[in-house]
């Protein structure tokens, strides 16, 4: 892309970097899910001004990228996702790549806790933590954009970032910066509940019961009389906005990613 | 010694008491020896895995978890409820240490005239646990019949029906009749005393602290009857107490000993990490044409010491798990250990919404299934196997396809179990050797194999997003 005044915004790959000899700070992992959802390409496109706005090196692996094989993984098929893994720690491994961040916490989780036994050693950040990390260093000052006061806002926690990996307060102190009233829903942090999406469930129909996961959720959450649900995960972002969408309320209540939030607060 | 100089006319009742005891313990002792072989045999029917790394965090885990009871305070009041009958089991037992002495030397109160200056008070705390342990198990029940906590209703939860709440009514009410035998034998002990009956008047000790409130009760006793009543409550109260120890051999409430080394084994990686599988490294490397980081036969150990199917079962290893045998050991401690609290089952978002997978059950039909194979063992001989399996026969494959793998399950046991770890294995078996995957899951499979995403998008169009960067932000 040309930097044009037009094309303020660049997303390098490694590609570029590694045919011009540089090595970014940080690549970003983008997912399936912000490469394909029409929705939540808005979260990756949010996330990449962010970076662009703060200045930091980043890259991108674009076509070379490919799913970390979680969905596959929790659905039992162990070589399909063992296939993916490895395909994708060549790639890593090939640009050499150190420090890792992503939007999804099925993908961080992934290429945290289970590529290093397959030889995929990086440092990975959730990109809740490495918001929390530009807005402490000041780099982000949620100031110059649209304002959030008045506005009443739930935290959704994602099982992949909280239960699993313990990631609770990076996303709230993410949000607190945004100058808003946040509310909990009684089922938060540790008890938070599921969207219904994990574990596969996003890609088949729910077993027979007496209600949708993610309909039970999001009654809890407009029961805290938030106007925004907000969330960190691109599984959670659809199954809270399918919610929504069920209930009724998709005038009044808004689903949007703490990166958007933060590019909106910030102007971009 | 003095203590044996105090029997005369009562020396041959008290051969006969000495000799009933010493039947009575050997008893107990034959009966739990003979459980924990039958139920260590069957927690090794699993998978060999070592868990003895990081002592020094699992010693941490555990003091925390199971000594301290952590996860149980989530809910202070019930916390502090379960607190008063785990400290009361603990510390009443220093007391049944001199009630067994007593029984197997036919003395009475062996300790008193050695600790004299301290024995009330011991005395008097243990009372005071008795009476909270009393207090707090009919509390228990009153939340079980009364307020109907839905988590431990029957009506609601199908995998209560019928033994399991009957086995927690058992228990309760055992614990309050131990607890009434103990404070009114105190009682009536005290009683004796004051009238100056025999050998009784002889303990160096004198009222206690709560008891001495129940003499009265005794007031219309003839000393002989009042003797009756003693030795009566006494035999109660220890011949209880090992009818519960073996008891607890075979109820959900061997958590009281295996909630320790449960804790202490448990899972220390991450709670979203998902345990590798060596022997599929191996295969992937091959048809990847990779170096092989296992060794040719797939036995490297990895961090967790996990040895690979091949290595451990003696027989063609299979992917993923079918029954208990393919299940690892902690697994099946894990089902021993459960007590059916069922704050797993409260947590799950596919219970709640009303799917038929239920935590709880998956680890009561595990160990359901270990209960069967030792009674198969029982009738047909210790080599016996019959043709049943856990997937199957006693866990569905609509309940574990179900699971939205949120480690709430896993966060909410207070001690440490992970039914989703036995969700997972039995997933890798249904999807790998039996082919049986949803047909949605078959698609998603497909479009990662072929398209390097869960759907049908063509890869080469993965990067297009990007062109959008730079057009203003849609407001929709």
């Amino acid at each position: 892309m040309e930097a044009t005044a037009e094309n303020v915004y660049k997303v390098p790959t490694m590609a570029d970097m590694a045919a011009a000899g540089e090595e970014p700070e940080i690549l970003f992992w983008v997912g399936c899910a912000g490469s394909f959802d029409d929705r939540y390409k808005r979260v990756t496109i949010a996330f990449v001004r962010i970076l662009n706005h703060v200045g930091i090196k980043f890259a991108v692996l674009g076509p070379e990228e490919a799913c970390t094989g979680d969905p596959a993984r929790r659905a039992g098929n162990e070589f399909l996702f063992q296939m993916q893994a490895m395909a994708n720690i060549q790639v890593l491994n090939g640009y050499n790549v150190k420090k890792i961040v992503t939007a999804c916490p099925h993908c961080f989780n992934t290429l945290k806790n289970e590529y290093p036994e397959l030889g995929g050693e990086y440092e990975v950040v959730h990109h809740s933590q490495f918001l929390q990390g530009l807005i402490n260093e000041g780099r982000v000052r949620v100031k110059d954009g649209e304002s959030f006061k008045g506005r009443r806002i739930t935290f959704h926690d994602s099982c992949y970032l909280g239960r699993a990996n313990k990631i609770y307060e990076a996303p709230r102190e993410v949000l607190a910066a945004l100058d808003a009233d946040l509310v909990e829903m009684k089922r938060s942090r540790t008890n938070g509940l599921c969207c219904g999406a994990g574990g596969a469930q996003y890609f088949k129909e729910p077993e027979p019961g007496n209600k949708d996961v993610n309909v039970e959720r999001v009654q809890e959450a407009i029961g805290t009389g938030a106007d925004t649900i907000a969330v960190a995960c691109p599984f959670c972002m659809t199954m809270m906005s399918d919610g929504v969408k069920n209930q009724n309320r998709e005038d009044a209540v808004k689903v949007y990613d703490i990166s958007e939030l933060i590019a909106r607060g910030e102007g971009l | 010694m003095l203590i044996f100089s105090r029997y005369n006319s009562n020396r041959r009742m008290n051969y006969l008491q000495q000799v009933l005891f010493f039947i009575a313990v050997g008893v107990t002792a034959w009966y739990i020896t003979r459980r924990v072989q039958l139920i260590s045999r069957a927690i090794k029917l699993g998978r060999a895995e070592n868990r003895t790394d990081h002592p020094d965090e699992r010693l941490r885990t555990m003091l925390l978890v199971a000594f301290g009871q952590k996860k149980m305070f989530t809910n202070p009041l019930v916390g502090i409820m379960h607190f008063v009958i785990y400290l009361g089991f603990i510390i009443i037992n220093i007391e049944i240490l001199e009630i067994i002495l007593d029984g197997i030397l036919g003395t009475h109160r062996l300790f008193a005239p050695y600790i004299t200056a301290v024995y009330p008070f011991l005395i008097g705390v243990f009372e005071i646990l008795a009476a909270g342990v009393l207090i707090v198990c009919v509390g228990f029940l009153a939340r079980r019949f009364i307020a109907r906590v839905s988590r431990l209703q029957a009506s609601r939860h199908r995998e209560l029906r019928g033994w399991p709440v009957s086995d927690a009514t058992i228990i309760l009410v055992a614990e309050i009749i131990l607890m009434i035998a103990f404070l009114t034998w105190n009682a009536a002990d005290s009683a004796l005393r004051d009238r100056g009956v025999g050998h009784y008047a002889e303990a160096p000790v004198g009222d206690f602290l709560i008891s001495q409130y129940l003499k009265p009760l005794f007031a219309g006793f003839s000393n002989s009857a009042l003797v009756a009543y003693e030795r009566g409550a006494w035999w109660i109260h220890i011949l209880g107490i090992m009818a519960f120890a073996v008891y607890v051999t075979y109820s959900k409430h061997l958590h009281i000993a295996l909630g320790f080394p449960n804790v202490y084994f448990s899972d220390l990686q991450p709670k979203g990490e998902m345990q590798n599988m060596p022997e599929i490294t191996k295969e992937v490397q091959l048809a990847l044409g990779l170096p092989l980081t296992t060794g040719a036969d797939g036995s490297q150990a990895n961090d967790n010491g996990e040895q690979p199917v091949e290595a451990t079962s003696g027989e063609i290893g299979r992917f993923g798990a079918k029954d208990v045998y393919d299940l690892k050991w902690i697994n099946l401690m894990n089902a021993y250990s459960c007590t059916e609290c069922g704050r797993c089952t409260a947590a799950c978002p596919a219970n709640i919404t009303g799917k038929k997978l239920s935590p709880r059950k998956i680890m009561m039909d595990t160990r359901d299934r270990l209960e069967d194979i030792q009674r198969g063992w029982k009738e047909h001989g210790n080599d016996h196997k019959d043709d049943k399996s856990l997937l199957g026969d006693y866990i569905t494959v609509e309940e574990i396809n179900a699971c939205t793998t949120c480690q709430a399950c896993v966060t909410a046991c207070p001690v440490n179990i992970n039914p989703l770890d036995i969700i997972l294995q039995l997933r890798r078996y249904r999807v790998m050797e039996e082919a049986q995957a949803p047909g949605s899951w078959n698609a998603m499979f497909s479009n990662i194999e072929n398209n390097m995403a869960p759907w049908k998008f063509s890869p080469s169009d993965r990067f297009n997003w990007a062109e959008q960067v730079n057009e203003p932000v849609s407001t929709k």
